[in-house]
């Protein structure tokens, strides 16, 4: 074999391995693309079905695409029911609930990071056992508490009930803890209590923990629906979900309208998805989903 | 600083104040999860012994176990019992499998990673009111977009919801769609807790990668693949919402679709017997209960 044949057998081998590296490629590319139309599919259809017309909506083979882009269904169904109210409902409960619940979860992750009490530990293992009973166990009670309170269609019964947030309070807990000790000490040599070491040095640095949380406790308020279904009963108190599952029951089902509407529910959430999905990601995998 | 710093600054003044200031901070936080967690914990226990209690007068008929006496007698419990475990024993293995499969490619260092990863997450942070209906309308008999692809392969028209026989299949379907972002986020960091260099040693071995998939990273996976389980266990055996949507808020089209938290649902807020519902809840606390602990016990024996 020649110095020239050798490495032409060289080169056609390494054409060879790149020629199948590159065929790997891209049958892992054609899948993945398979998966992630599946996954996406619904909402492609959602958008599409929501600029379709009447007409479009009911035929058979369905039309993948509507014909012209008229934002008239969003129109429609912002007339027929008020999507506009439902919406701005949405956004106030988000809020209270992303503000209420991050103040009391803020507290109490100090307590059991940073005081010193005696059973501090006890207790918080407690209320991880807690944890494990589903909310669905205890909905029958709360409906009890927040009626006997008076507090039923209103909402603050949408709030209200979730204030206390063990999972919440585990999640920015153990961040808590990882902040030094030193740190802590030098703040209070030089004068600082306690309340103002919380919020100047450890809610600053605890940044990632706290948007963890935010984020996962708007998503679960923004789409929350069984809770809304048993505590909201007239129509200008419902969250957004609940008013598009009575548009449904109530209004018929002209799909075309429906999925304008179910646009305008999920469209926020997929805005700051794509936005944050990093912490949002890295938040699930932390610690799992509420509920 | 030491610890003799500590307790200097801990306790140099008022001690009494010091030693109430946690109680300060944990106020709110104790008295949300007192109110709305440990109470009605301890209440549903209490109630679903309670016959024939009424709602805010608290009275009831007498203390026994003639909630749970009706409740398993009830042949719609029954059929939730069974819908439930069929949905579960689908659900749970089917997303798993899937989940193992894509994490497994989305954990690949190739460019676009971030694009893939956005679309398959993606319904995890959707209103599952609003993905529901969605579904409803692609699993429509006549209009739906799921008839259309099938009639490709010469499949004729399903009647997806309201045919008693395939509803509980719509709501597979779409329990799986729903489940799986989640499940493959925690397969994903599970992967990425595997040490790069046990992939390294059986590349340099000449290991194929259908034997590294099975040979390192199914077993590596072992615990993460047991978190999932027994966290999909919990949560297809709370299957509710989903039905709404696709039902119209009624359990499947003839009354064929109960689920466990949809009978606790009706008992509770449509016929108002709340110790009925308490034991009903009382009763899936148990079987999940059980049903966890079984898989703990079977993943020990199973990793030694």
């Amino acid at each position: 074999m020649t110095a020239k044949e050798f490495a032409g057998q060289r080169e056609g081998l390494a054409r060879a391995h790149r020629l199948r590296a590159g065929l790997a490629r891209a049958g892992l590319y054609v899948f993945l693309a398979l998966g992630a139309g599946v996954m996406l599919f619904p909402f492609f259809w959602m958008f599409s079905s929501a600029f379709k017309t009447a007409q479009e909506v009911a035929t058979f083979p369905p039309r993948w695409l509507p014909a012209s882009l008229s934002l008239r269904n969003f129109a429609i169904a912002f007339e027929k029911a008020p999507f506009a109210v439902y919406f701005f409902n949405s956004v106030v409960i988000t809020t209270a609930s992303v503000v209420g619940t991050g103040l009391v979860t803020i507290l109490a992750s100090f307590a059991f990071s940073r005081l010193k009490f005696k059973g501090r530990d006890l207790v918080f293992t407690l209320l991880l056992a807690l944890m494990m009973i589903p909310f669905e166990m205890l909905v029958i009670t709360n409906y009890e508490t927040i009626a006997a309170w008076k507090l039923i269609d209103t909402r603050t019964a949408l709030v209200l009930p979730f204030l206390g947030s063990i999972f919440y309070t585990y999640i920015l807990r153990n961040f808590f803890i990882s902040i030094p000790d030193g740190l802590y000490w030098s703040a209070r040599v030089d004068g600082a209590s306690n309340w103002k070491y919380l919020w100047k040095v450890m809610v600053p640095i605890a940044k990632p923990a706290l948007t963890t949380i935010i984020l996962l406790n708007a998503i679960a308020s923004w789409n929350s629906f069984m809770w809304p279904m048993l505590v909201i009963n007239s129509t200008p108190r419902r969250t957004l979900p609940l008013g598009l599952y009575t548009f449904m029951t109530e209004g018929g089902m002209h799909f075309e309208l429906l999925m304008a509407a179910s646009t305008v529910v999920v469209l926020p959430i997929i805005v700051l998805f794509l936005f944050a999905r990093k912490q949002i990601v890295g938040g699930v995998a932390r610690g799992g989903l509420k509920g | 600083m030491s610890r003799k710093a500590e307790k200097k600054y801990a306790y140099r003044d008022r001690p009494v104040l010091r030693a109430l200031e946690p109680l300060a901070y944990l106020a709110p936080f104790l008295a949300a999860v007192a109110v709305f967690t440990l109470y009605p914990v301890i209440n549903v226990v209490m109630m679903s012994f309670k016959e024939g209690y009424r709602m805010l007068t608290g009275a009831y008929d007498q203390v026994g176990f003639g909630n749970y006496a009706y409740v398993l007698g009830d042949r719609y419990f029954i059929s939730a019992l069974r819908n439930t475990s069929l949905y579960v024993a689908v659900v749970v293995p089917l997303s798993t499998v899937l989940s193992i499969l894509i994490a497994n490619l989305l954990n690949r260092k190739v460019k676009g990673m971030a694009l893939f990863q956005t679309a398959y997450f993606m319904p995890m942070v959707t209103s599952v009111t609003a993905a529901g209906l969605a579904w409803k309308f692609m699993f429509s008999r006549d209009f739906g977009v799921i008839n259309q692809i099938l009639s490709w392969f010469g499949v004729g028209k399903i009647n997806w919801l309201q045919a008693p026989e395939w509803s509980l299949w719509a709501l597979i379907i779409y329990g799986v769609w729903s489940i799986l972002p989640f499940t493959i986020i925690l397969m994903l960091s599970g992967l990425q807790n595997i040490d790069e260099t046990y992939y390294t040693a059986a590349r340099v071995d000449g290991a194929k990668s259908g034997r590294i998939f099975f040979r390192i990273t199914v077993p590596m996976l072992a615990p993460t693949i047991g978190l999932v389980l027994t966290i999909n266990t919990i949560s297809t055996s709370k299957v509710f919402n989903e039905i709404f949507p696709l039902f119209n808020g009624r359990p499947g089209p003839s009354y064929n679709l109960y689920t466990v938290v949809y009978y606790i649902y009706d008992q509770f807020y449509i016929k108002w017997k709340l110790g009925r519902a308490a034991a009903a809840a009382m009763i899936l606390f148990l079987i999940i209960f059980v049903v966890t602990m079984l898989q703990q016990v079977i993943q020990r024996r199973w990793s030694l």
